[in-house]
Order: structure tokens, then sequence, then C-alpha cells
């Protein structure tokens, strides 16, 4: 089976992440770059279905140079090869030409399985499985906490507020993962130095027959305007308890309107 | 700055001790209870494995591969730490380096994936440093097999549900030591309940005893009478990895630190706003620095394959000073919770004082250097 694993380079949660004052796009210099956490997930269940039914793990991230530091990581946890989407051209971006960029980029690679992780913890908008699986014409099966493979035959399922979705459908198939599937794997010195020797194909827009009037800031349908910095929090309000307390509590949150 | 494939480790390593360490080993300790769980994932990713070729189940890395893990574990807790450079230098190392390629292939590929921990017995009840004068443990060939007779004190990894082999060291003629593998469960080898200590709660330390204790003939390790050579070059290496451990502790220290003060208050700033705080962990951060520098240098050596004996002696009195030293800062900085267990600094001052006793002591590491000086035919 040829897999392929989107992974995300996004800035450090841990660190403080910043937007660009020229162009109200991310800060990628300001942080760390590390691996989209959901990402590590996808990952490893394509490792796990690779290890169950053979086959190849190609990764494909779309990102500026410094991303080669994610692709490695993803290389080390035991990925075959990868596919870094890199031009100047894609910067800004938005999901909708993100979507149409890595798509035309999976057609050139081929494909019988992708996996995405679910979000990413930068732009969040949860929308890249379902925009690729339909601009690439196959099925999407989303937030699957398990997936089984079956010949041409595949099975995901996913945890709902009133239990189980069973969802099947036949390869080529796009899934997106959610982190109750698996623990992902640390890599291990081994893969960290194998790493080094696998191959790292970096596709420009024109190799990929990427439209350069369809990606980047310009063709953006959404814009961001304007940002602000998140006020402090503020202190909490404090409850004393002088025999009125569930009552003031009480109170406090009808205010607030949760109850 | 360490090369990339050392820094993707240690970022590895980094990770995982925070993530699946940190959370847990508290209770642990608390308990004085191994951590089987966190060993069983250690494995799971290499760490035992990490000097050893991959024919053996090993990753392919070198002795500075398990230098750079042992700091990141330590910086979070050293139970751990001691744990793979017990069972990796101590345990495993000496099979590899001196054992026949049948006690490799036994041994090595479940040592090598943390399946399986080794031991190594040299110190005993009557004297650690003074070999072979203390020595007491005997082992005298009866036909094909050795019969083994004596006590080995404070040995890590010993008796743990995982523990597979220790290497015994015992006397096999006058003044002529040999080291001779002894599988766990072997009649007539016994392993006492555990130790209650200051330190290291989370690690497995025990007392054995040998009585008509029989193991076949091929178990001898190496040559027979050069197991004092042996463990001299163990220990050599050893007290670059326990540099390396202390080197996180002492980072620690100021990793725990550098959190502290700026929450804690007094006098109306946090406490770090104090110039007698802050010089405090400037010179915390010199010695793990130094003591860094110390052990990466020695660790250079080694692996370059020169004589490195007064360098890895420097090495390792420099960075148990900075263990203790800091860990002392630290409990101070942290003032009343800096005494209690549940911060880790507690657990740091407790954990230190280990590290200037245990792989020779500090008067040890100084005879070496004096030695190493041409001091020691005066
Ligand atoms: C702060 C911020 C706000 C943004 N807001 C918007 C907005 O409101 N509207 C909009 O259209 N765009 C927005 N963008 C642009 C958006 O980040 C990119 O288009 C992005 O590549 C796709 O969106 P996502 O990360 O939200 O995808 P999601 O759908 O959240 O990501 C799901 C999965 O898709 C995969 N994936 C996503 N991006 C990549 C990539 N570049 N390479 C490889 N795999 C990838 C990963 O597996 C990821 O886990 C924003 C970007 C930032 C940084
Ligand atoms: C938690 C723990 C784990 C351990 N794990 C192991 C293990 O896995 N395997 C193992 O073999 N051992 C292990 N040890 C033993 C450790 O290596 C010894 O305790 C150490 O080498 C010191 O030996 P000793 O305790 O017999 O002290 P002694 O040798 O009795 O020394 C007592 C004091 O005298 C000093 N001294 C001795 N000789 C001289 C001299 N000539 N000049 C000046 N001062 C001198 C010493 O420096 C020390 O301060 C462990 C110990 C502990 C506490």
């Amino acid at each position: 089976m040829n897999i392929v694993v989107c992974v995300k380079q996004v800035p450090d949660t841990a660190t403080e992440r910043k937007l660009r004052s020229d162009d109200n796009t991310l800060d990628r210099d300001a942080a760390d770059g590390v691996v989209n956490e959901l990402d590590e997930y996808a990952v490893e269940e394509a490792l796990k279905l690779k290890e169950a039914h053979g086959g190849e793990v190609t990764v494909l991230t779309m990102g500026p140079g410094k991303a080669t530091e994610t692709i490695r990581k993803a290389l080390a946890m035991g990925a075959d090869k990868a596919v870094h989407l890199s031009d100047d051209a894609l910067h800004g971006s938005d999901a909708l030409s993100t979507s149409y960029a890595m798509a035309q980029a999976l057609n050139k690679v081929g494909f019988d399985l992708v996996v995405l992780g679910s979000e990413s913890t930068d732009a969040r908008t949860g929308v890249l499985a379902a925009m690729l699986a339909e601009r690439l014409g196959v099925a999407q099966l989303t937030l699957a906490n398990k997936v089984d493979v079956d010949g041409t035959s595949i099975t995901i399922q996913r945890i709902t507020d009133y239990g189980y979705d069973r969802v099947e459908a036949t390869l080529p198939a796009v899934v997106s993962v959610v982190e109750k599937i698996n623990e992902p794997r640390y890599p291990s010195f081994k893969g960290i130095m194998a790493a080094k020797k696998k191959p790292v194909e970096t596709l420009a827009i024109g190799d990929a027959s990427i439209d350069p009037s369809q990606v980047g800031l310009a063709a953006a349908w959404s814009e961001v305007v304007d940002f602000a910095a998140a006020p402090p929090r503020a202190a909490g309000t404090i409850v004393k308890d002088e025999g009125d307390g569930g009552a003031k509590a009480a109170e406090f949150l009808a205010s607030k309107k949760f109850i | 700055m360490l090369k990339d494939e050392y820094e993707e480790l240690r970022k590895t390593v980094e990770a995982f001790a925070r993530d699946v360490v940190a959370p847990v080993i508290g209770d642990y300790y608390e308990r004085e209870e191994f951590p089987y769980d966190i060993v069983r994932q250690m494995g799971a990713m290499g760490l035992f494995g990490l000097p050893f070729p991959e024919e053996y189940a090993g990753m392919g890395g070198d002795y500075f591969a398990l230098c750079v893990t042992l700091e990141e574990l330590a910086r979070v807790d050293s139970s751990v730490a001691i744990t793979l450079e017990a069972a990796v230098s101590l345990g495993a190392m000496p099979i590899f380096r001196f054992g026949t390629e049948e006690q490799r292939e036994t041994w090595l590929p479940r040592l090598a994936a943390g399946e399986m921990l080794g031991a190594f017995g040299l110190t005993e009840p009557g004297g650690g440093t003074d070999v072979p004068g203390g020595m007491r443990t005997t082992a005298v060939l009866d036909g094909d097999e050795w019969v083994i007779n004596g006590t080995k004190a404070f040995i890590t990894n010993a008796g743990t549900d995982i523990t597979g082999v220790v290497g015994v060291a015992a006397l096999t003629g006058e003044r002529e030591i040999s080291t001779i593998l002894v599988p766990s469960g072997t009649p007539g080898f016994t392993v006492s309940k555990k130790y209650s200590k200051v330190g290291w709660n989370a690690s497995d330390t025990r007392e054995l005893s040998f009585t008509e204790c029989r193991v076949p003939a091929a178990n001898l390790l190496g040559e027979r009478g050069r197991g004092y050579a042996q463990f001299l070059q163990t220990l050599d290496e050893g007290r670059i990895a326990i540099a390396a451990l202390s080197v996180g502790l002492a980072q620690g220290c100021v990793d725990e630190c550098l959190k502290y003060v700026r929450d804690r208050k007094a006098f109306g700033h946090p406490i770090g706003h104090y110039q007698a705080i802050q010089f405090k962990i400037a010179d915390m951060e010199v010695r793990a620095h130094t003591a860094r520098l110390a052990y990466h240098h020695a660790a250079e050596k080694m692996l370059a394959g020169e004589p490195f004996k007064k360098e890895a002696a420097i090495a390792k009195l420099v960075s148990s000073n900075a263990a203790m030293d800091n860990a002392r800062d630290a409990t101070q900085i942290f003032g009343g919770y800096g005494f209690m267990n549940e911060f880790p600094v507690g657990r740091f001052y407790r954990d230190a004082k280990i590290l200037e006793i245990g792989e020779g002591t500090s008067e040890v590491q100084r005879m070496l250097i004096a030695r190493q000086l041409g001091l020691g035919d005066l």
C-alpha cells in the first residue's frame, strides 16, 4: 500500500507565537518549528498500516525551507521518503489554495491512502482532509480513532457524542486522525541516523503543475485584516462562602450565561 | 554545539523525560518502586542499545550518544538515568567488550532492547575502593563449573523482575581477579531485599550473596585473571557516564529555579529580582556548563582512541561537585518547599550525594588525577 502522510510544521505551542506585522501572516521565524502534534499520530498510524500490510510511507510537507527539520523527524520515526513542496509563491496560501497545491502534489506522487491530522495547532481550520478528498475525487473518512484496511476496503471508527460511527470506503481514500488513535513512537537513534540517508524530493510549484495564480497571499479567499494580542487573563472572581456560597456561585454562572 | 544527530537524540530524550518521566516519577520515588513501565518505553526507544552495533539489536551509536541521553534523563530524574547507566555501562558493555561471540549472542540482544537488565558486582561489604584488598568473594573451578562464594554490596539493577545476568568480580587465585557471568535464578545466588536509601529511590540496589553457587566454566568473561584490568576500563568509561548524569542533575536544578524565581514573591518582587538569588543561579549555570564541557572533552578523547583516564576523572569530580553544589543552592532558593518531597529539587538534593561516592569516590578521582600527574611513585 502506498501511503502518503501529510505533516505540517507549526510553531511550538510552548513558545510565544506571533504574526508578522508586514502581511499579517504567521511569523515562522519567531518560534521553533515542530511537527504539528496530531500529525505525529498520523505518521504513527501510517507506519502501523505499513507494518501490517506492507508498502511504503511517504511524508508530504508544504512549507518553507525550515520545514526540513519536521520532515527529518517523520523520517526518523520510520517513514521511507519525503516530498517537500516548497516555493515562495505558496507563502500566504489559505486553506483552499493549500488543498489545491497539496492535491496537485499528491496526484504527482501517487497514493492509495492519504493520512492527515484532523487539525493543525496554528491555523486550526480542520478543513484540509475534506478539501483534499474533494479535490482528489476520493472518499473522505475524517476524525478516525481506529483504522482498518482489508484489501481495497478501508473502515474507520469515529467517536461521537452518542456512540461510534463506522465509516467504510474503497481505496484510494483520505483519512484524518484524532489523538485517541494511537501512541506515537519516539524516534530511535538508529531511526535518526537512517533519516539522514532517506530521499527528500523538493518540488517547486512548476514541478507539481501548480498554477501560480491560484496560490499565495494574492489568491487567498480569506484575508487577515487585523490582529491584536489576546488580553492578559483577568483575575478570577472569588466567591466567599458565608452561608450563601451556593447561591452566589449560581448567580455568577447565570451572569455569564452558563446556566 | 552538538552535531545534528546527537542534538536530535537529545531533543527526543528531552521530550520523553518531560512527557513520560516527569509526571509520574515523583510517585514511584515516594513508593520506592522500580518504574517498569518507564523502563519498557526506554527500551522501545532503543536507549539500552545506544552504543552497541545493530547485529546485537543495538542502535549503532556510540558512548557519547549514551552520555547525552543520561544527561537529559537526569535533568528530570536520576533513578531512571542510573538504571540506564548501570544496565548499559556496567551490565551490557563488559559483555560486549570482553565476551565471547556466544556470550554476546546469548545476552546482548535482550540487554540492548531493554527487555533484560544487566548488573555488575564489584563492591563488597568489606570495601569498594580497596580492590583486591577488600575482596573476599571467591570462584573456584571444579571440573567444568565455577563454584562461587561471597557477598556483594550495593549492586544496581541486581534484583528487578527483569534482571537477567550479573557480572561478578571474584578472586580466582592469589590476588587474581576474574569476572564470571551469573544468570539470575542460579541456585546458590540470592538477592536480598532492597536497601533503604537516602536517594535514587526508584532505582534497584541490592546486596547479593553466593553460597556454593555453580555456573558453567564457559561463563568466565574474557580471560581468567583479567578481571582487574577489565573493570578499570569499565570504570574509566563509566565515570564519563556518571559525569553526564551529574551534569543533568546540575542543569535540572537550574531549570527548576528559573521557573520558581519568577513566580515566588517576597518583599514586593519575584525573588529572582534580588541579586543574591540571581548570582546563585548564575553560579549554578556556570557549574553545569563547565562540567558539561569537561565530560564532552573526556568523551571526545575516549572516542578518538586517545588516553582519557585523567580527563574522565576530572569530569566526574567537577560534575559531581556541580551536582552537589547546585542541589544545595536550588533547595535554598526554594526555601521550605525545597525540603518537601513533592518538589523535584528535594529529590535532586537527595540524589546528588551518591554521585560523589559511586563508581569511584571523589578521593579516588583525586588519586587518579595525581597519579596521572606523575605523583604516584613518590
Ligand atoms: C494563524 C493562522 C490563521 C489562518 N487562518 C486561516 C483562515 O481563517 N482561513 C484560511 O483559509 N486559511 C487560514 N490560514 C492558512 C492555513 O494555515 C493554511 O492554509 C494551512 O496550510 C491549512 O490550514 P490548517 O493548518 O488550518 O489545516 P487543518 O485542516 O487544520 O490541518 C489538518 C491537517 O492537514 C495537514 N496539513 C495542513 N497544512 C499542511 C501543510 N502545509 N503541509 C502538510 N500538511 C498539512 C496536516 O496533516 C494537518 O494535521 C491561517 C494560517 C495561520 C497561520
Ligand atoms: C546506590 C549505590 C549504587 C551502587 N551500585 C554499585 C554497582 O552497581 N556495582 C558495584 O560494584 N558497586 C556499586 N556501588 C558501590 C560504590 O561503588 C561504592 O560504595 C564506592 O566505590 C565506595 O566504596 P565503599 O562504599 O566500600 O567505601 P570505602 O572504600 O570503604 O571508602 C570509605 C571512604 O574512604 C575513602 N578512601 C578509601 N581509600 C582511600 C585512600 N587510599 N585514601 C583516601 N581516602 C580513601 C573513600 O573515598 C571513602 O570516602 C553502589 C553504591 C551505592 C550507594
